[in-house]
């Protein structure tokens, strides 16, 4: 019975299962198909001079190995204001991080340790905050409360992020569409992580609590390419202001994606938006993977019966000699086997270009089990050596069946449970389909998991601030301040005979008022000068990337005038 | 009626009574600003009366402008019932028995919808739902004497805790947490360690910088110290049990007599001064800093002595203070002061008639220093020698809260100002050290180089 398992044929036969449409050659009638949307978060930090809710610069930042002090802080659960425990909550709990803070003096006070109370809004970003809520023709609250968002992952000392809504509904047009808004609050970015090895998560708390605000869409997106176009209109929007940061961070998207019979998983913080389309399609095809998974295995076995075994393995009785397992031996570790009934076939099932099931309980490992990859191996796997010498042995150590697929990873004691409970809870979900979870977006278009999707629980109002009026003469005096609508400059641009294909870079610098003005004070015609923006200043551009970042952002400070 | 719209006044109240809309309504509101919908939440009460709560589908709260408003329609009712899970605290044989007496304070609390701040919450229960490792410890029993903040605890309450210190001793209990807000924390410190006399086990007092209803709270850490003091460690003396750093590291074990709040929100507030802390403490051991302590008895011997006089003043004085300040104390009655001086414990000449009338009337006047490390020297300069003659009496490098609380307790138990300054005097625990070691006054200065290098090494 040592014949190992042919994953890479099984890869491919469930890949073709899945019917898995490569992206270049996809159509919309393939996302129709499998019931794709999608909706955005999209963020942006505010230019301000200082910090939402202290005095510290903002934008001002510091190198990894720049700091003046440290702060530990470790997690935990609370309540929601409605008596509940939020999942991810509980999640980061079990992950035991130890969560070191890298202090500067320079940009960091007692405020950001969470050991001095919140000092009175920065008005500024509340006015620009606001600003952008009424171009994207909103509801403006009448009094903005504060609200504490729990992250307990550490990227915020005190737990959570103060938070609030300024406006709600609202829209945005598309080329083909309208897309409507659902939110747009106000709130403090996050710490910058720094590592995040076993037990020990560092950060540096520069970016922390810098103004941003968060737009939120409804899932309105049926196609990939409709999301990145959303996305830049938004884009557009908020720098037409001339309030915004610009520059590698200052704005960041969530997208959350979901298939017909998924459900919604929120890829965070992608830097790119034209890393928006594959990241998308390849979450789409994630999902529709799973959910054939789900199918199979109900078919296979009641949940109910699921039941894993699990025995610590002898070195002694071993005769391969992985490195893996050399390595585990001389680091004292325990060898640990699981039996998942049923599951053979299902970890080498295809989820994403390069990936397949196991990866899905590898990445859970690493997260809340605190084991770094390469922290398992399976029966599964593209080169199955360890199994292909020590196969009979495992399998007669585990009882395993016929039908069964074998997981071995290596821990010390005090991660074994918390790993082994890992492993059990990702199968179990695999009878449900698609875990609602946060993966993070890699270059290559596919993604890994992150975090258990939060859900409303986790907000709770601030007790430290009293709600913030937002009188009517503000609203009246910011509208007499908004730049012309996004859609009206294209409409614009269409009029002056500006070529399509030119639009983003004025747009996306901002350089419609510029236009305008050179046109106004030489009478060089409006098209002459669109052209000689978006094809020369960014042929420039390229080739002296900083130099005209900072040009373009002196542009502001005299348009705006 | 009034129930129907918590918290509503004024020209809010009119526009949800005119929609017939009432708290906890599931509601639809148009506005000239747009139209919003969710949860009417009640409204704290020192807010205005110009708009209206809602909690939305997302959990973010907002306030809408009632003058903006042109409809309202309820589609549902839900009304929120916040209740933190209990769970039985465990008990086994094998393990210590800790009372935690709660007072109010922040140790378990939650969201109170009146006025938008914090309440304590309080039950083994919740405690054990809170804090599961409490049960490693100990069998623990919950009694809530008090439901105050800190800045509301008297001489009533440290009576009756010092009391209910007493029965619990004489009931065998091996060790006490009392939970208290941080405020006043010290002052009740000191106050139980003169009315609890000689106990055989630790009585820890305890609360938290950071409500428990956030993450990063320090509550429970500062718990699970508090409750591992009482029930293991070897040292029975009333102590506060807070965070050493601000960071998640280890409590520090400060005598009741010795300690004070030193930051208005620090997590690390609680210092002692002009000594070092008796002890460190973890979740894995208990670390002695001094060994000079009392220890932990097998006997149930203890002298509780409840008393105080509430007629006692702290007079902080400043430069040019007026005599009136004295006189209006001596008008109302007053029978103890106790000085925050200056210096080695120094007033002006202008207020010498005003103490001069107050001596006469036979009230006690004893002399701090409101630099707070270091001793009363009245002898160094000639207003010292003045005031002594005057009859102030110096109380050495008593703490002025201490000073306070002492001098209360002290005329409490007589009116005879001989047998006053002789209880004064004699310390009953460390409030008046015969030495001050060189290392119980460290107040580091930032930004110098070594100091700098040595916070980058350290967790703050």
């Amino acid at each position: 019975m040592s014949e190992t398992f042919d994953t890479v044929a099984n890869f491919h036969a469930t890949k073709k299962e899945v019917e898995y449409v490569d992206f270049e050659t996809a159509k919309e009638a393939d996302y129709n198909k499998i019931g794709f949307k999608c909706g955005l978060e999209v963020h942006q930090q505010l230019r301000t001079e200082k910090k939402l809710f202290c005095r510290c610069p903002a934008s001002t930042y510091q190198k990894i190995d720049e700091y003046d002090a440290e702060v530990v802080r470790h997690m935990r659960p609370t309540l929601s204001e409605l008596g509940e425990y939020d999942g991810t909550a509980l999640m980061e709990f079990r992950t035991r991080k130890n969560i070191t803070y890298r202090l500067k003096n320079e940009t960091t006070c007692t405020y950001e340790i969470d050991d001095t109370p919140p000092f009175k809004i920065n008005t500024e970003a509340l006015k620009i905050a606001i600003q952008i809520s009424l171009l994207a023709k909103q509801s403006v609250v009448g009094e903005l409360h504060i609200i504490r968002k729990q992250y307990l992952d550490g990227s915020i000392p005190a737990g959570f992020q103060r938070t609030g809504i300024i406006g709600i509904e609202g829209e945005i047009p598309l080329k083909n569409k309208t897309i409507r808004l659902i939110q747009l609050s106000i709130e403090e970015d996050s710490a910058r992580e720094i590592s995040d090895i076993g037990h020990e998560r560092v950060y540096r708390t520069d970016r922390l609590g810098m103004p941003l605000i968060e737009t939120v869409t409804y899932p309105e997106m049926l196609t990939p390419q409709e999301a990145a176009e959303a996305c830049q209109y938004l884009r557009f929007l908020v720098r037409s202001t001339g309030n915004v940061y610009t520059g590698i961070g200052a704005a960041r998207q969530d997208v959350n994606v979901s298939v017909t019979g998924g459900t919604r998983v929120e890829i965070k913080g992608v830097a790119h938006i034209k890393w928006i389309p594959l990241l998308t399609h390849n979450e789409a095809y994630r999902q529709v993977a799973l959910l054939k998974i789900k199918e199979k295995l109900n078919a296979s076995i009641k949940p109910d019966d699921w039941k894993m075994n699990v025995v610590e393995l002898d070195y002694s009785k071993l005769t391969s000699s992985t490195h893996f397992v050399i390595k585990a031996k001389d680091e004292n570790k325990k060898l640990i086997a699981v039996n998942l009934p049923n599951f053979k076939g299902i970890l080498s099932y295809f989820t994403q270009p390069g990936q397949m099931f196991s990866n899905e309980i590898a990445d859970r490992l690493k997260v809340i089990g605190c084991l770094e990859h390469p922290n398992m191996l399976s029966s599964e796997m593209p080169r199955p050596e360890f199994f292909f010498a020590d196969g009979d042995y495992i399998r007669k150590a585990l009882n395993a069946g016929e039908n069964d697929a074998q997981i071995i990873f290596w821990t010390d004691e005090y991660d074994r449970q918390i790993a082994t409970e890992t492993i059990e809870e990702r199968c179990l979900m695999a009878f449900d389909g698609v875990p609602n979870e946060t993966r993070k977006g890699l270059p290559d278009g596919t993604t890994i998991f992150e975090r258990v999707l939060p859900g409303a629980d986790r907000m709770y109002p601030d007790t430290d601030s009293a709600p913030i009026r937002i009188p009517e003469e503000w609203i009246e005096e910011i509208r007499q301040t908004l730049p012309h609508d996004v859609s009206d400059e294209m409409k614009t641009l269409t009029e002056w005979q500006v070529p399509e294909c030119a639009w983003t870079y004025i747009l996306r610098n901002n350089l419609m008022m510029m236009i305008r003005r050179i046109n106004y004070e030489t009478d060089v015609p409006f098209n002459f000068i669109a052209k000689l923006f978006s094809y020369d200043l960014n042929h420039l551009e390229v080739k002296f990337h900083h130099l005209v970042i900072l040009l373009s952002q002196k542009y502001w400070v005299c348009s705006a005038s | 009626m009034a129930d129907l719209f918590k918290g509503y006044k004024g020209n809010a109240l009119e526009v949800l009574k005119k929609y017939k809309i009432r708290v906890w309504s599931d509601a639809v509101v148009s506005t000239t600003r747009g139209e919003f919908a969710g949860i009417v939440l009640p409204r704290a009460e020192n807010d205005d009366d110009l708009h209206i709560v809602l909690k939305m589908v997302t959990g973010y709260n907002v306030g809408i402008l009632v003058n903006t408003i042109t409809n309202m329609i309820e589609e549902g009712y839900k009304e929120a019932n916040y209740k933190i899970p209990e769970k039985e605290f465990p008990y086994s044989a094998e393990k210590p028995n800790v009372k935690l007496f709660g007072t109010g304070g922040t140790i378990a609390s939650r969201l109170d919808y009146r006025t938008g701040a914090v309440i304590p919450a309080f039950s083994p229960g919740e405690l054990y739902g809170a804090v599961p490792e409490l049960a490693d410890i100990c069998n623990m029993t919950t009694e809530k004497l008090f439901a105050v903040f800190s800045e509301n605890m008297g001489p009533q309450e440290y009576i009756t805790l010092a009391k209910c210190i007493g029965k619990e001793i004489e009931n065998g209990i091996d060790g006490i947490v009392v939970g208290h807000g941080t405020d006043t924390m010290h002052h009740t410190a000191a106050a139980l360690s003169f009315m609890v006399q000689d106990a055989p086990i630790p009585i820890i007092m305890v609360g938290s910088q950071r409500s428990s209803d956030r993450p990063s709270s320090d509550a429970a850490l500062n718990l699970i110290h508090a409750t591992k003091a009482a029930a293991e460690s070897d040292i029975a003396e009333v102590m506060v049990c807070m965070f050493g750093p601000t960071s998640d590291e280890y409590g520090l074990l400060h005598s009741g007599v010795r300690v004070r709040k030193m930051h208005s929100s620090y997590r690390s507030t609680f210092r002692t001064i002009g000594d070092t802390p008796i002890a460190t403490i973890d979740k894995d051991k208990i670390v002695h800093i001094k060994d000079n302590f009392k220890p932990r008895r097998k006997d149930r011997d203890v002298k509780i002595l409840p008393y105080f006089e509430e007629k006692v003043a702290i007079v902080y004085y400043y430069p040019n203070m007026q005599p009136d300040i004295i006189d209006s104390l001596i008008a109302n009655g007053y029978k103890g002061i106790v000085i925050a001086g200056t210096g080695l414990g120094h007033v002006n000449k202008s207020i010498y008639p005003a103490i001069e009338r107050a001596t006469a009337k036979g009230i006690a006047i004893y002399m701090t220093v409101q630099t707070l490390w270091g001793y009363v020297h009245m002898f160094v300069y000639d207003t010292g020698r003045d005031l002594m003659a005057m009859g102030i009496i110096p109380a050495d490098n008593m703490l002025p809260e201490v000073a306070y609380i002492k001098l209360g307790w002290a005329l409490g138990q007589t009116d005879d100002l001989e047998k006053v300054k002789e209880i004064m005097l004699t310390p009953i625990s460390d409030e008046i050290t015969e030495r001050e070691p060189y290392n119980g006054y460290l107040i580091f200065q930032g930004g110098i180089p070594e100091m700098e290098a040595y916070l980058k090494r350290i967790h703050k």
